[in-house]
């Protein structure tokens, strides 16, 4: 009896022995092996704290943009170049219950190449993070909003940026295309851009979802005319209602369309612009301040905005505009330099040549046509502030 | 009792000491098999040629490259598919040096070499046929059906230091049992010498039919697998220079929801190299939003001296 009941007790604890190993080995190790699932997997926290610690300085609730997005093997010193002189402050409006839906995507992907970004809230986010404008959720507070919001960026960053964006957490912005938009301009200039209505208003006013950006002069008389109820709230229509209150302190609404009069900021998503037929009832046919193009001549190549845009929408524009390219494709759109860099860039132009000139003799016979084209858009220079020739636009 | 309590302890040790044991002769053998796992990867993909070694080519030599870098496109269309053929016409076929079209029935609509096949191998082994012998100086084919979006500039680029004149058979591969082919839906990639090899063994009823076995209908992207096999070439996986496939089976925004789910922190570089080839299963519309997003859309002031410059079609305003 006795021996049977030691030996029992022998396989008993055999078998818990090598159940707690099993246990604490499998602690130990897993915290120690690497993630290694496939390219670009990764997991954890950890990987998550890092990576926004390398990307942003968190600081009075913005996130202050540490480097600027690079990519492998790209020659930016142009986009560089813009990042210092033509400094930009996101600001982009959500709510509380659109943090995880969808302002974390925007501030995984676009936000991260403006100069310094804010989630703007109704309630204060000292994670995410959020400043809380102290309003309620919903669409008659969209104005109300808005005025705060500036009214938080001039106080707290107007010596920190030069211009100053709004976007909602379901526009998509090329900040690049922003700064050459915004790089023949100065922010002492009174002036703000985005996509032109003309209803209303005299001079027309930018839609709302499609982002606007006020120089740092416009944001000035912006807070200056609340102060002196020049402008007050009128309506909770966030962008008609801003831009009465800029045509009120003298704040010109501007051309924001590219050297072939294509347009930059988009009300719509990519697929829309490009391919829908909008009835001609629409109200956009109505709205729009310019002559409007469907098909390919809609958008600029250096479009700045779109809206309407979803989480998956974000990641896709990201990977279009950043990412995804044709190798050695020689573009037919060449954006003219902006003014100030011209002399500058001649120097860098001439070293790019050299590089392609190893490749030399590529040219295609009877190309004279594209490439002639593709220079005199070159030479024509920036359209000038306000009134845009009509020019006789190639392509 | 005591007894007891000690025989416990003792087994308890051993038990340990087993676990162990195991867990060590474990962590060995999972790495050997991976190594040879990756060996027997290793045989099987091309991949992209790096900056460094491109610029290590002389000027000649690229030239020479840049002129033996034409491609024919084969696209398999069908009547009962029109929007997906007019839009292929309308946009990445636009990149080809040479674009045909080969139908199994003639369409009103649109023109096309009319193959008048319905067995989907027969013809496209008609269509490999005709675009052999009319290939003119061109030596490199790719192979498509109108659901597939392909960016011809980065498939040059793919095989931009490879020799058509060595059998290349490209794409996504992947296998089936012992048969590693290369996948229809995400485009294949034949050299000049697959090809040649390939209307050879055409001839031989014996190890390339032309109805394929009775018994058992392959599909026509394993057929042209066993065909290939006989002479000697073999699928392989086309891959950028880190290694990231290059011709995706699966639409881009299908691709990016689930690298939403996989990889949250890093959705876009943890989905879809920046060279891909192809993507499969886009709508028209969508196709057209690629347009704009490979060939227009980029932010301004980032440039990338590519040692090759390829110039937009002419007559064309989507890219």
């Amino acid at each position: 009896m006795k021996a049977l009941g030691s030996r029992f007790s022998f396989y008993a604890g055999f078998v818990v022995g090598t159940f707690v190993l099993y246990v604490f080995l499998r602690q130990v190790w897993y915290e120690e092996t690497p993630q290694a699932d496939g390219y670009g997997s990764l997991g954890g926290r950890r990987q998550q704290m890092d990576e926004d610690e390398g990307i942003w300085k968190k600081e009075r609730s913005a996130l202050f943009n540490l480097d600027h997005p690079h990519h492998r093997g790209e020659d930016s010193h142009m986009a560089d170049e813009l990042y210092n002189k033509v400094r930009v402050l996101c600001w982009v409006m959500t709510g509380p219950n659109n943090l995880e839906k969808k302002a974390r995507h925007v501030k995984h992907t676009w936000s991260r190449h403006c100069n310094i970004v804010v989630f703007m809230s109704s309630v204060d986010d000292p994670d995410f993070p959020t400043v809380g404008l102290g309003t309620k959720e919903g669409r008659d507070q969209l104005y109300w909003k808005t005025i705060r919001a500036f009214h938080y960026a001039y106080e707290h960053h107007a010596s920190e940026a030069d211009w100053f964006l709004k976007a909602d957490d379901d526009t998509y912005v090329i900040v690049d295309n922003l700064r050459w938009v915004l790089a023949n301009h100065t922010p002492d200039e009174p002036i703000y851009f985005g996509r032109r209505f003309k209803p209303y208003t005299k001079q027309g006013y930018m839609s709302g979802g499609a982002g606007y950006v006020l120089s740092r002069e416009a944001l000035r008389r912006f807070v200056e005319g609340f102060k002196n109820k020049v402008c007050t709230h009128t309506t909770s229509v966030e962008d008609l209602a801003m831009g009465q209150c800029m045509e009120k302190v003298g704040v010109l609404a501007g051309d924001s369309r590219d050297s072939a009069l294509r347009e930059t900021f988009h009300p719509f998503v990519p697929e829309q612009h490009l391919t829908a037929k909008f009835p001609k009832s629409f109200w956009y046919w109505s709205y729009c301040y310019y002559p409007i193009s469907e098909g390919p001549n809609c958008c600029s190549d250096v479009s700045v905005s779109f809206h309407y845009v979803d989480a998956t929408g974000m990641y896709l524009l990201e990977y279009y505009a950043y990412h995804l390219r044709a190798f050695g494709y020689r573009y037919r759109y060449q954006p003219p330099t902006p003014k100030v860099y011209r002399l500058k860039l001649s120097d860098s132009r001439d070293s790019a040549d050299r590089l392609k000139d190893r490749a030399s003799g590529m040219k295609e016979p009877g190309d004279a046509d594209d490439s002639s084209r593709i220079d005199r858009e070159r030479d024509a220079g920036p359209p000038p502030v306000a009134a845009k020739e009509p020019a006789a636009a190639p392509g | 009792m005591l007894s007891e309590g000690g025989s416990f302890m003792k087994g308890m040790a051993l038990g340990g000491v087993f676990c162990l044991v195991l867990s060590l002769l474990g962590s060995f053998s999972p790495v050997t098999e991976s190594r040879t796992e990756e060996e027997h990867h290793h045989h099987h993909h091309v991949k992209a040629a790096s900056k460094d070694e491109l610029q290590q080519l002389s000027d000649s030599r690229l030239r020479e490259l840049n002129d033996q870098l034409k491609v024919y496109c084969v696209i398999m269309v069908q009547p009962k598919t029109l929007v997906y053929w007019a839009t292929a016409l309308d946009t990445w076929t636009k990149h080809c040096d040479k674009a045909e079209f080969y139908t199994s029935e003639s369409s009103k609509a649109l023109e096309a070499v009319d193959l008048k096949e319905k067995d989907d191998w027969a013809r496209l082994r008609k269509a490999l046929q005709h675009a052999y012998e009319n290939a003119g100086d061109i030596r490199w084919f790719f192979v498509a059906q109108p659901s597939t979006f392909a960016i011809i500039e980065n498939l040059k680029y793919l095989v931009l230091t490879k020799d058509p004149e060595q059998p290349f058979y490209l794409g996504k591969a992947v296998k089936s049992g012992e048969l590693e082919y290369v996948e229809f839906g995400s485009g294949i990639v034949l050299s000049y010498e697959a090809l040649r090899r390939l209307v050879d063994v055409f001839q031989d009823e014996d190890k390339c039919p032309e109805r394929g076995r009775a018994l058992w209908k392959l599909s026509e992207d394993k057929q042209l697998a066993v065909c290939l096999k006989f002479t000697g070439v073999f699928a392989e996986n086309g891959e950028d220079v880190h290694g990231k496939g290059v011709f995706n089976s699966r639409s881009v925004d299908s691709l990016i929801s689930e690298s939403m789910k996989q990889n949250p922190n890093n959705v876009v570089e943890g989905c879809c190299s920046d060279m891909a080839v192809t993507f499969s299963g886009l709508s028209p519309n969508q196709m057209q939003v690629m347009m704009f997003g490979v060939y227009r859309l980029r932010p301004y002031g980032h440039d990338f001296h590519d040692l090759l410059t390829f110039y937009p079609p002419k007559g064309s305003d989507n890219d």
